[in-house]
């Protein structure tokens, strides 16, 4: 009986010691909150090194795209514990800034030699500063991304459809420089018969919930001479949002949109996109760039059937694309602020990034994208910097939220349900707009 | 005789429980049982609906929780009822109700009336019929979008089928035209046979020997159906109304999986708009004061009809 005690007794001690020693290794656990994607799942494998290095544990949230924002914001407005690390989206900075959600970094890149000039400029101002252009900087670049394309290389490499090609619009096919190309190539695809089956021009973004169809139109908007504001005023947008040039650039998103996207993409964004391009409907696919190592990867499209492209110029030779990606910020109520601010200087390390672009990630770093093998390293690569050159990125105003709401419903009116014209589309934005700056009493 | 009686039922009688509770009695007794719900309706319901009426008079936005909150009187209120979206989102939501309701009135009367004549196998398909409302509305709205999709759906195939018209050529959640018939077709697939039970336990109700009566008269069917089954099973009927035009008239899940409110706004009814402003644009002040108005339209017109109701029960 005695030594049926004492076994009891062993056990009892012997559990909780187990469970304090486990409690002591996983007290600093960080928590780090981001999206549910291919770089997230890159991200876990790169992070092991941290854990091996520093001994701290690193847990995960990642949220699917479609509930993101919803879900982080929520998180940071309620002032919650759960994340200590957030990628949080470029459009966020400004709301995350001036409510407090981020733990400002200046202090700590001085201390820790962080530089950002050793970064790529427009992911510093995209990614990491408000206000805008000032040196005040609330994340550390964490992946770069930008709206580019993909086209299918074997299709253009076919003879019977080059000599066609170049018979109808004299030129030969290839990857569009301008967007008046790129439609006339996606007109050509549409509704083609390839291989027995029926294929279209090109996916693009019209999703409505989100961001979809704003990222979008955004991107040829931008290369048809849309501003947001004149550059001198702060605000001013008459003229400049609705400028004829804009007027002419959502016309021709629309022209695209009518012309030239499979049957029923009124609500597609980065899935129903990837989903038109790998299963072989279209010819070419707008989409992020972190897209890209997926398709390549992809058995039926990648390979040597897949070509980039950066997003194409407008008709006075302006081009730029709409950026994406996202900083990594330490969260202001988190409790292990030490061990979150360990990581983000972990990850600002030169091989760190290195082997973060080996494993799928978009480096921001010039040493690694100004590495004279990077261009060479990826299909994609060369695209990818291409396009980085050229971004422009949406309203990073704390008041993001409800300017992209009125974008997404005037664009969405106008160019998938066709209701009234491009000009009243972008004259009903200035108003919207307008009206949500007066609320924030910057007008 | 009978006092015995009386006395023995009463010396039977059990002591009220409240007096075997020192201290308590039974008025007390039943509060205590009842505070706990009490206490969970002041904080789940009253107390939420109380905040939101407050905040409706405010600035206030969620995601800017250390902002200064400035009382604006009824500025929200003005704004929403000269916004002119916020009408187009109220015309949106009173076509789908006015639909949804009159098809699923039509149709799930109808398919009571066939169950209530108890054919060979009725009960294998009242339960068949029943399926689609105990899905959930999440499965319900994908499984649709997947049927409409005009490449491989098969509503778009079967449309084909019937009027030759190519399957891409019938986009449903693309058209500005078909869009809203997308989703009053699935909401009534949905929700016809809750209809369909509630007329079936009206026709139930309906005593036999009325129609024995009839047909001692030599009422002929037709004049059976319009002087005895319609009437008897109006109240019902108008039951399964009020509880179908509250629902509708809160409509989201199905709206928000199949169109997401669109193409452009054409399916975006005032739930999608309160959500939008609400939780998307985070303005939490104005999206209260929307909400207190649907609030009062729902209850008002609920109120009204609920006495007509009544007037119709009591003939």
């Amino acid at each position: 009986m005695k030594s049926t005690w004492k076994l009891a007794l062993g056990l009892a001690s012997a559990i909780t010691a187990s469970t304090a020693i486990s409690n002591v290794a996983h007290a600093e656990d960080l928590t780090l909150c981001w999206a549910a994607w291919d770089p997230a799942n890159a991200l876990v494998e790169l992070s092991k090194d941290f854990t091996k290095e520093t001994g701290i544990g690193m847990k995960f949230e990642f949220v699917p795209w479609t509930n993101y924002a919803d879900r982080f914001l929520n998180e940071l407005n309620s002032h919650g514990k759960l994340c200590d690390l957030i990628i949080g989206d470029s459009q966020w900075i400004g709301g995350a800034a001036e409510n407090g959600h981020y733990v400002k970094l200046n202090d700590f890149f001085d201390k820790e030699k962080i530089s950002m000039d050793d970064f790529v400029p427009a992911t510093v101002v995209g990614y990491s500063e408000w206000p805008k252009n000032t040196p005040n900087y609330w994340a550390l670049p964490a992946m770069g991304d930008v709206v580019g394309w993909t086209y299918r290389k074997d299709w253009f490499s076919r003879p019977e459809l080059q000599k066609e090609f170049k018979e109808k619009y004299g030129w030969d096919l290839a990857p569009p420089t301008t967007f008046d190309q790129l439609k006339q190539i996606a007109e050509f695809f549409q509704k083609r018969q390839i291989d027995g089956k029926t294929v279209y021009g090109a996916s693009i973004y019209t999703e409505r919930g989100s961001e979809g169809i704003t990222m979008g139109a955004m991107d040829v908007l931008y290369s048809y001479g849309f501003q947001y504001e004149n550059p001198k005023k702060p605000y001013e947008m008459e003229g400049f949002v609705n400028s004829e040039k804009s007027v002419k650039g959502l016309e021709f998103y629309k022209a695209l949109y009518d012309c030239c996207t499979p049957p029923g993409s009124s609500n597609a964004y980065m899935g129903e996109g990837v989903d038109a391009f790998k299963s072989g409907q279209v010819a070419m696919h707008m989409n992020f760039a972190f897209t890209w190592p997926g398709l390549q990867k992809d058995e039926n499209v990648g390979g040597d059937k897949i070509g980039y492209f950066v997003n194409p110029k407008g008709p006075d030779g302006d081009q730029f694309a709409q950026l994406g990606g996202q900083g990594i910020s330490v969260v202001s109520y988190s409790d292990k602020q030490e061990s979150a601010l360990k990581y983000i200087k972990w990850f600002a390390n030169k091989d760190v990034q290195a082997k973060w672009w080996s494993l799928g990630g978009y480096s921001c770093l010039n040493s690694v994208v100004k590495d004279p093998k990077f261009p060479s390293s990826q299909p994609y690569a060369q695209a990818f910097l291409d396009s980085m050159a050229i971004v422009k990125d949406f309203w990073a105003e704390p008041s993001y939220a409800p300017l992209l709401q009125a974008s997404q419903k005037r664009f969405h009116d106008y160019v998938v349900a066709g209701q009234g014209s491009a000009k009243d589309a972008l004259d009903g934005l200035v108003k919207d707009w307008t009206q949500i700056f007066q609320d924030d009493g910057k007008m | 005789m009978l006092n015995r009686t009386a006395d023995n039922v009463a010396r039977a009688t059990p002591e009220p429980l409240a007096r075997r509770i020192r201290g308590i009695s039974d008025k007390g007794l039943a509060w205590l049982f009842i505070s706990p719900t009490i206490l969970l309706l002041l904080a789940i319901n009253i107390f939420p609906l109380f905040w939101a009426i407050y905040l409706s008079f405010t600035n206030y936005r969620a995601n800017r929780p250390n902002e200064v909150v400035k009382n604006l009187g009824l500025a929200n209120y003005r704004r929403i009822l000269g916004d002119q979206d916020i009408w187009i989102a109220m015309q949106t939501t009173a076509h789908f109700v006015f639909w949804t309701i009159l098809l699923q009135t039509v149709i799930g009367f109808t398919l009571a009336w066939l169950i209530d004549r108890k054919f060979r196998g009725h009960a294998f398909w009242t339960t068949i019929i029943l399926v689609p409302m105990m899905l959930s509305p999440a499965v319900v709205g994908n499984f649709w979008r997947f049927l409409y999709e005009p490449q491989i759906g098969l509503f778009a195939y079967a449309v084909s089928f019937v009027t030759g018209i190519p399957p891409t050529n019938v986009q449903m959640l693309s058209n500005v035209e078909l869009a809203p018939w997308a989703i009053i077709i699935v909401d009534t697939w949905m929700w016809t046979p809750y209809v369909m039970l509630i007329c079936l336990a009206g026709l139930r109700s309906i005593p036999e020997y009325i129609y024995e009566a009839a047909e001692v008269d030599r009422a002929s069917n037709w004049r059976q159906f319009w002087s005895i089954t319609l009437p008897m099973a109006l109240p019902f009927i108008m039951l399964a109304v009020l509880f179908r035009g509250i629902e509708n008239f809160k409509m989201f899940d199905m709206v928000n999986l199949l169109t997401g409110g669109g193409p452009g706004s054409t399916t975006e009814v005032a739930s999608i708009t309160l959500k939008r402003q609400a939780f998307e644009s985070w303005r939490t002040g104005y999206s209260s004061a929307f909400a207190i108005i649907l609030f009062v339209a729902v209850f008002g017109l609920a109120n009204i009809y609920v006495k007509a109701l009544n007037k119709v029960k009591q003939r």
